[in-house]
C-alpha cells in the first residue's frame, strides 16, 4: 500500500500561484524577464524597403552578446527585426516563418507581408502582451514594398519609416529630420545607418555594430555588420605576467588515462540471430 | 485583489488617447478622428488612421487600446464579409450589434470605446458603444479622452437637418477644439463622408486646423509700441 507521502493527486498543482499571490501581497515584485535594449528601424524607398538593427543583447546592465543578429528571416522577400524579450522575438519570428512557408506551399503563391503581419498580431493579441515581442516587419510582395510595426499587445501600424526598441526615440529623431519621399536605395541605406548609429551612441541599451537588410522585388541583400563603429583597438601595453612571477616548490605529473580491467563471469552470449 | 479597473490600460500598452466623432445628416454620415497614438508619453504614430473600414458603407471610429480595437474591428470585418456572402449586404445595426456583442461579452478584458456609423437601405445611422458594451443610437456621437472637453460645444451647436458641408464643418471644428485641449489627442484630422453613392475621405493637415481664440499677443512688437 502506498503511503500518503508517495501519493500525488491527479491534475494541476496551483501551490505556486498561491505562493506568488501571497508574495505579491507582501510587496515582493515578480522577477523580470530578460529583455533586449535595442534599436531597430525600417524605411521605405523608391523600389523597396531597408531594415536596420544594432547588435547588442543585454541581460539587465550586462552585455550578453556583443554581435547578435536581430534581423530575422520570414520568407525570401520578407524580414522582421525584433526588440523586447529576446527569446520571444526569436521564437515568434521562427514560428511565423514556418507558417508562412507552409502557407506559400498550400496556396501556390508568394505570401504577402500583410499575411505575416496578421499572423503575428493575432498571436501576440492572443497572448495579451505576455509574449514580449516588439517587431518591425518589412518586405516586398505583389502589392509593392510594405513596412509595419507590431507592438507586444498586438496592435499594428503601417508607416513609411518606423523605429522600435529602447533606442527608438534617438532613431526616430534622425528619420523625422532626414526622411524624404521616394528616396534612392543608397540614400535610404545611409539614413537607416544614421538612425541605428543614433541609437547605438545615445541609448545605453543599444550598441556594437549595424546590421542592415535591403529588400527589393528581385533581390534581398542581408548586410551583416555593414558598419562596425566600435572596433576594439590594440591595447597600448601588454598585461601578460612575466614567466616565473609565481614561485613553485613541488612538481607532480599525474596520469589522466585510467586503465580498466574487465573480467567476464560466465553466462551465455546474447542471441543476436 | 483589487477590483478590475476597465479604464486602466496594461503597462506599456499602446493607447489611442483619442478624439473621435460621428454625425448623421440627411444623405449620410460624417465621421472624424484625430491621428495620435501614444505609448505613455511617446507618440508612437502621429498620422494614425482611426477610421476603420468594416464593410462597403459601414465604418467605425476606434478609441481605447489600439490592440483591442484593431482585434475587435478585424473580427467584425470578417463576420460582415461572411454576412454579405450568405445573407446579403449587412445593415449598420447588424455591424453595431456585432461590435456590442464582442465588447459586452469580453468587457473584463477589453478597453474599447467604439462609434459605428454608416449608410444602409434605411438611411444613415450612428451607434455609440462606450466602455461597458452598451449600444446607443444617436444623431451624433463623440468619444475618446478628448470628447469630454467638447460636449458643451456639441450640445450648443448641433442642429437637425444639416447638409453635408455644414456637418463636415461641425465635425472639423469639434475635433480641432478637442485636440487643442486634450494632450492625448492631436496631429491631423481625418474624416470620411459616407453616402449611398460613395465613401469620400477628407484630410486636414496639422498646420491647417481651424483656429479659435488663442489669446492676444503677450508682447507688442517694438515698432507697434512706438
Amino acid at each position: 500500500m502506498a503511503t500518503s507521502s508517495v501519493y500525488t493527486p491527479a491534475g494541476f498543482n496551483f501551490s505556486n500561484q498561491i505562493r506568488n499571490t501571497f508574495l505579491q501581497e507582501r510587496g515582493v515584485p515578480l522577477p523580470k524577464a530578460t529583455s533586449t535594449g535595442t534599436t531597430i528601424v525600417g524605411c521605405l524607398f523608391k523600389d523597396g524597403v531597408v531594415l536596420g538593427a544594432d547588435t547588442r543583447a543585454t541581460e539587465g546592465d550586462i552585455v550578453a552578446d556583443k554581435n547578435c543578429e536581430k534581423i530575422h528571416y520570414i520568407t525570401d522577400s520578407i524580414r522582421c527585426c525584433g526588440a523586447g524579450t529576446a527569446a520571444d522575438t526569436e521564437f515568434t519570428t521562427a514560428l511565423i516563418s514556418s507558417n508562412m512557408e507552409l502557407h506559400g506551399l498550400s496556396t501556390g503563391r508568394k505570401p504577402q507581408v500583410v499575411t505575416a503581419m496578421t499572423m503575428l498580431k493575432q498571436m501576440l493579441f492572443r497572448y495579451q502582451g505576455h509574449v514580449g515581442a516588439a517587431l518591425v516587419l518589412g518586405g516586398v510582395d505583389a502589392t509593392g514594398p510594405q513596412l509595419f510595426t507590431i507592438h507586444p499587445h498586438g496592435s499594428t501600424d503601417k508607416l513609411p519609416y518606423v523605429t522600435m526598441g529602447s533606442g527608438s526615440l534617438a532613431a526616430m529623431a534622425v528619420f523625422e529630420s532626414g526622411w524624404q519621399p521616394n528616396m534612392t536605395r543608397d540614400d535610404a541605406l545611409n539614413l537607416v545607418k544614421a538612425a541605428v548609429a543614433a541609437g547605438i551612441f545615445n541609448d545605453l541599451g543599444s550598441g556594437s555594430n549595424i546590421d542592415a537588410c535591403i529588400i527589393t522585388a528581385t533581390h534581398t541583400e542581408m548586410l551583416r555588420n555593414v558598419e562596425t563603429p566600435n572596433e576594439r583597438v590594440q591595447k597600448e601595453r601588454r598585461y601578460v605576467f612575466r614567466r616565473g612571477t609565481t614561485a613553485w616548490k613541488t612538481e607532480s605529473v599525474r596520469k589522466l588515462i585510467v586503465n580498466e580491467e574487465t573480467t567476464i563471469i560466465g553466462g551465455d552470449a546474447m542471441d543476436t540471430s | 485583489m483589487d477590483r478590475v479597473d476597465v479604464q486602466q490600460l496594461k503597462s506599456g500598452e499602446v493607447n489611442l488617447g483619442t478624439s473621435i466623432m460621428a454625425v448623421q445628416f440627411k444623405d449620410g454620415v460624417v465621421i472624424g478622428a484625430d491621428s495620435r497614438t501614444t505609448t505613455g508619453s511617446y507618440i508612437a504614430n502621429r498620422v494614425t488612421d482611426k477610421l476603420t473600414h468594416v464593410h462597403d458603407r459601414i465604418y467605425c471610429c476606434r478609441s481605447g487600446s489600439a490592440a483591442d480595437t484593431q482585434a475587435v474591428a478585424d473580427i467584425v470585418h470578417y463576420y460582415l464579409q461572411m454576412h454579405a456572402q450568405t445573407t446579403g449586404t449587412p445593415s449598420v445595426h447588424v455591424a453595431a450589434s456585432l461590435f456590442q456583442k464582442l465588447c459586452y461579452e469580453n468587457k473584463d478584458a477589453l478597453s474599447a470605446g467604439i462609434i459605428v456609423a454608416g449608410w444602409d437601405k434605411d438611411g444613415p445611422s450612428v451607434y455609440n458603444i462606450p466602455l461597458g458594451g452598451g449600444l446607443f443610437r444617436q444623431p451624433w456621437a463623440i468619444g475618446g479622452s478628448g470628447s469630454t472637453y467638447v460636449y458643451g460645444y456639441c450640445d450648443a451647436t448641433y442642429k437637425d437637418g444639416w447638409g453635408r458641408d455644414e456637418t463636415v464643418e461641425f465635425v472639423k471644428n469639434t475635433l480641432a477644439l478637442a485636440m487643442s485641449r486634450d494632450g492625448s489627442s492631436g496631429g491631423v484630422i481625418r474624416m470620411c463622408v459616407i453616402t449611398e453613392d460613395k465613401v469620400e475621405r477628407l484630410f486636414v493637415p496639422g498646420d491647417q486646423l481651424p483656429k479659435f481664440w488663442e489669446g492676444d499677443e503677450v508682447l507688442p512688437t517694438a515698432v507697434a509700441w512706438k
